[in-house]
C-alpha cells in the first residue's frame, strides 16, 4: 500500500468512527445519564440532590431550606461549634476548590503547619499536646472531609459544653449518638459527622 | 478490632467479591466477543451508522479503525472543549485553552483521565455527560476489543490474518457489558450518596452563618463508568476522595471492586478464547500476585507512617479522608494504580516516601498487573511471550505460545511494545527535568520535586492519570508534552499488539512436543512475575533511587 491510500483508509475509517461515535454518543452521553437521572430522583431523591438538611435538621430537597449537605464538610470557626479538620479547599471548605494540600511527608512547611496546629488545638482544648489526634493536625485529601476522629470529637466536648452553658455529659452524649462505626465492622473507619453533631447542638440550644 | 486486621478484613471482602465474580462475567465477555448473533438494537445502530458488522477485518484494517474511531473521538472532544461556553448546562464555564483542550481529548479518549483542570471550576455539566463519560465507556471498550483480536490472533490458524470486526467488537462490549454494569452500579452509588441531578452550583448559608456553593450534577452515572473501565477521570477536583463522589466506606470498597472487576475477569475470557482455561488462570495468578504485594506493601506502608511529617503529627492522615482511614487509602490507591485506572480516593503526593514508591511502581510495571480493561491483559500477554523467549534461550529451543512459534518477525513487536512505555516516561521526564517550563511545574524541590515529574510521565505513559497533583501540570508546557506521552504509550503498542495478533493468526499451529514449555504451571507464573519485575527494574532502578528511594532513606 502506498501512503496515499493509507491516508485515504484512514479517513474513510475516520468518517465511519464519527458516525459511531455520534450514535453512541446519544446513547451513552444523553440516554444513560439522563435515564439514571430519571430513576435516581424517583428512588433516591434525598441523596441525588445531595443529602441536604435543614437547620432543624431535617432531610431536604431544596437548597433554599438547606444550611449544607450531611455529607460535605463546612467550616465552623467560633468556639461554640465542633470544629471540623483543616482544609486546602480553597480558603477552608471551599466547594469549588476542593483540593489537598499535596504536602509531601518531608515537606518542611507542612512540618511547620502540623506543629503550630498542634499549638493551636492544644491550647483552645486546654490539654496535652500529646493528646491531640492526628486528623486535627492534617489537611484532608477533598479538603470538604464532613468527619472527624471520635478522639477528636471528644478533644472538643469541654470547650464547647462550657461555651454553650451544657453540661459535659450532655454533649459527650451527642457526641456518642454522632458516632458511626466501620461499615461491616471493617471496611473504613468510626468517625463522627461534624455538621449533624452540630445540628444537633444548635437543635438542643433553640 | 486492630486496625491491621481491619485492613485484612476489607481486602478479604473484596477478594472474595471479586473471586465470586470474575468466572461468570468472564464466560459473559467470552460469550459477547464469540457470540455470531447481534442482538436487534445492536442490528438498528449498524444500519444506523452505516457500518458492516460481519466483516471480518485483516489485522491493519482492524487497527485503522481503532485509529480512525480513536481520532474521531479526540476531535470531537476537542471541539466540544473549545466551545463548551455555547452548550447547555455550561454553568458558565469559560472554553478550554487549545493546549489543556488538546490534553483532555487525549487523555480521556486514550483511557487515561489525566486532569490538569478542576471539574467543579472548569467543566460543564453536558462536557461532562456527553463528552468525557461516554469517552469513559468507549475508550474502555476499545482495550477490550484489542485484546479480543489478540486471543483470536491465537485462535486462528492459518487465516490471511483476520482478527474479528472491530466495530461489532467495541458496540458489542458497550452495550451488552459495560451499560448495563454502569448503569446498576451508578444507581447503587446514588443509594449512598452520590449525587444525580442537572443542577448547577449554587450558594446556600451554612449553620454558622458562612456561605458555601451546593453543588449539582450528573455524577454517580460518570463516576460507575469511571471506575469501571478504569478510567478514572473525576467529576470534581478531589476525584474519588470528595465525599459526592465516594461518601461512604462502603461506597469505596464498591469503587475498588467496579476498579478491578473487569480487568480480574478477562483473563477467563482469554482463556476460554484461546481453548485453554489453564492459560487463563495462570495469567490470573501472576496478576493477583503483584496486585496483592502491592495492596500488602502499600498498606504497611501508610499504616506505619514512616517519614518526618506522619511521624510528628502521628499517623499519615495528610491529604487522606477520616471515613476512609490509611487502611482503605492504601486499597485504594494501591488498585488504582496497578489497573491504569488513576482515581484517588487519598492525595498519593502527599503517601508516605515508601507508599508513593509502591504507586509509582505499580505505574511502572506496564499496567498489567491487573492493569487496565482490556490493555492490562494485552500488556501482559505480550510480557508472557518475552518469558517464553527467555525460557527458550535458556533451554535453546524455539520458543512458542498457545501453539504460536515465536519468531523474529514476533519477538521484535514484542521488543517494541515492552521498550515504548519506558522509551515515554523517561524521554519525557529528561525532558522536564532540562528545561525550566518543566522544572517550574514541581511543587516541592529536590527528591519529591523529581518523583512528582516522573510520576506524572509514568502516569502518561502508562495510561493511568493519577497524579502527584502537587505538580502544576495545566501549563501549555506539560499539557502539550504529556498529551503526547498518552498518545504515543497507547496507541503505539496497541498498533505493535494487532500486527503481532495478525501474524499469528496467518501461523498455522505447532503441535505441542516434549520441548514445549508449558505455561499454565506456577513454574511460569513464577517466571513471568519475575521477569515483569526484572524489565521494570533494569529500566527504571536509577531514576527512582533519585527519587523515591532517596527520599525514604532520609
Amino acid at each position: 500500500m502506498t501512503t496515499g491510500s493509507d491516508t485515504v483508509a484512514l479517513a474513510r475509517q475516520t468518517w465511519a468512527g464519527l458516525r459511531v461515535l455520534l450514535v453512541l454518543t446519544l446513547v451513552l452521553g444523553f440516554a444513560y445519564p439522563l435515564a439514571v437521572t430519571g430513576v435516581a430522583q424517583v428512588a433516591f431523591p434525598w441523596q441525588a440532590d445531595g443529602s441536604l438538611v435543614s437547620a432543624t435538621g431535617e432531610r431536604v430537597t431544596s437548597r433554599d431550606d438547606a444550611v449544607g449537605s450531611l455529607l460535605v464538610g463546612q467550616a465552623f470557626d467560633g468556639p461554640q461549634w465542633f470544629h471540623p479538620r483543616p482544609s486546602a479547599a480553597g480558603d477552608g471548605y471551599d466547594t469549588l476548590a476542593s483540593a489537598g494540600s499535596n504536602l509531601g511527608p518531608q515537606n518542611e512547611d507542612l512540618l511547620v503547619a502540623v506543629e503550630e496546629r498542634r499549638a493551636a488545638v492544644a491550647e483552645e482544648e486546654a490539654v496535652d499536646p500529646a493528646d491531640v489526634p492526628v486528623d486535627a493536625l492534617t489537611a484532608s485529601a477533598s479538603g470538604l472531609d464532613p468527619d472527624i476522629s471520635p478522639a477528636y470529637a471528644r478533644l472538643q466536648v469541654a470547650r464547647v459544653a462550657r461555651e454553650r452553658g451544657l453540661s459535659a455529659d450532655e454533649v459527650r452524649a451527642l457526641v456518642d449518638d454522632a458516632t458511626v462505626g466501620r461499615d461491616l465492622g471493617v471496611l473504613g473507619e468510626p468517625r463522627v459527622n461534624v455538621l449533624r453533631l452540630n445540628l444537633a447542638l444548635h437543635t438542643m440550644g433553640s | 478490632m486492630s486496625t491491621t486486621w481491619t485492613a485484612v478484613g476489607q481486602i478479604a471482602i473484596v477478594v472474595l467479591v471479586l473471586a465470586v465474580a470474575h468466572r461468570p462475567l468472564g464466560d459473559y465477555l467470552f460469550r459477547t466477543l464469540t457470540s455470531p448473533r447481534h442482538l436487534a438494537v445492536e442490528r438498528l445502530g449498524y444500519r444506523v451508522m452505516r457500518v458492516d458488522p460481519d466483516a471480518e477485518q485483516r489485522w491493519s484494517t482492524y487497527l485503522l479503525s481503532v485509529l480512525g474511531f480513536s481520532l474521531a473521538s479526540v476531535l470531537v472532544l476537542f471541539g466540544l472543549g473549545r466551545l463548551q461556553d455555547r452548550l447547555p448546562l455550561d454553568l458558565g464555564m469559560a472554553p478550554l485553552d487549545p493546549a489543556g483542550a488538546w490534553n483532555t481529548a487525549v487523555s480521556f479518549v486514550t483511557n487515561t483521565n489525566w486532569q490538569w483542570y478542576s471539574g467543579e471550576a472548569a467543566a460543564g455539566h453536558l462536557f461532562q455527560m456527553a463528552g468525557l463519560a461516554v469517552q469513559n465507556f468507549v475508550s474502555a471498550a476499545v482495550g477490550i476489543a484489542v485484546l479480543a483480536a489478540l486471543a483470536r490472533g491465537f485462535a486462528r490458524h492459518g487465516t490471511d490474518s483476520r482478527v474479528g470486526n472491530f466495530w461489532a467488537d467495541l458496540v458489542r462490549v458497550t452495550v451488552r457489558v459495560l451499560l448495563p454494569l454502569a448503569f446498576v452500579a451508578a444507581l447503587a452509588l446514588v443509594a449512598g450518596g452520590v449525587i444525580q441531578n442537572l443542577g448547577a452550583h449554587t450558594e446556600i448559608t451554612t449553620l454558622a452563618g458562612g456561605t458555601q456553593s451546593a453543588l449539582g450534577g450528573p455524577v454517580a452515572s460518570q463516576e460507575a463508568i469511571k471506575e469501571l473501565g478504569t478510567n478514572g477521570g473525576g467529576f470534581f477536583n478531589a476525584n474519588s476522595a470528595h465525599p459526592f463522589e465516594n461518601p461512604t466506606p462502603w461506597t469505596n470498597a464498591l469503587e475498588v471492586v467496579l476498579l478491578l472487576l473487569l480487568p480480574f475477569s478477562l483473563p477467563r475470557t482469554f482463556g476460554r478464547m484461546v481453548g485453554d482455561r489453564r492459560q487463563g488462570w495462570a495469567i490470573l495468578a501472576a496478576m493477583s500476585t503483584l496486585w496483592v504485594a502491592a495492596v500488602g506493601l502499600l498498606t504497611w506502608a501508610e499504616l506505619a507512617g514512616p517519614g518526618l511529617v506522619p511521624g510528628t503529627a502521628g499517623g499519615a492522615m495528610e491529604g487522606k479522608e477520616v471515613r476512609f482511614g490509611e487502611a482503605a487509602s492504601a486499597l485504594f490507591a494501591a488498585s488504582t494504580t496497578m489497573t491504569s485506572t488513576g482515581a484517588v480516593n487519598s492525595m498519593h503526593d502527599s503517601l508516605t516516601a515508601p507508599g508513593g514508591g509502591v504507586a509509582l511502581v505499580g505505574m511502572l510495571l506496564g499496567e498489567v498487573s491487573p492493569g487496565g480493561v482490556g490493555s492490562g491483559l494485552y500488556g501482559m500477554v505480550v510480557l508472557i511471550v518475552v518469558a517464553v523467549f527467555l525460557a527458550g534461550l535458556m533451554v535453546g529451543r524455539t520458543p512458542e505460545y498457545l501453539g504460536k512459534k515465536i519468531g523474529r518477525q514476533e519477538i521484535t513487536l514484542v521488543a517494541l511494545s515492552v521498550l515504548t512505555m519506558p522509551a515515554v516516561v523517561l524521554v519525557g521526564s529528561a525532558i522536564a527535568v532540562s528545561v525550566p517550563a518543566g522544572l517550574a511545574g514541581q511543587l516541592q524541590g529536590g527528591p519529591h520535586g523529581l518523583s512528582e515529574i516522573l510520576y506524572a510521565f509514568a502516569s502518561a505513559g502508562n495510561n493511568n492519570g493519577s497524579a502527584f497533583a502537587g505538580l502544576t501540570a495545566g501549563t501549555p508546557f506539560y499539557n502539550t508534552l504529556l498529551g503526547l506521552a498518552m498518545l504515543v504509550g497507547r496507541f503505539v503498542p496497541i498498533a505493535l499488539v494487532l500486527a503481532l495478533a495478525g501474524l499469528l493468526a496467518s501461523q498455522r499451529k505447532v503441535p505441542e512436543g516434549a520441548g514445549t514449555l508449558p505455561t499454565h504451571t506456577p513454574l511460569f507464573v513464577g517466571l513471568l512475575v519475575t521477569v515483569t519485575l526484572v524489565v521494570v527494574g533494569l529500566t527504571f532502578v536509577p531514576v527512582l533511587s533519585l527519587g523515591p528511594v532517596v527520599e525514604s532513606l532520609s
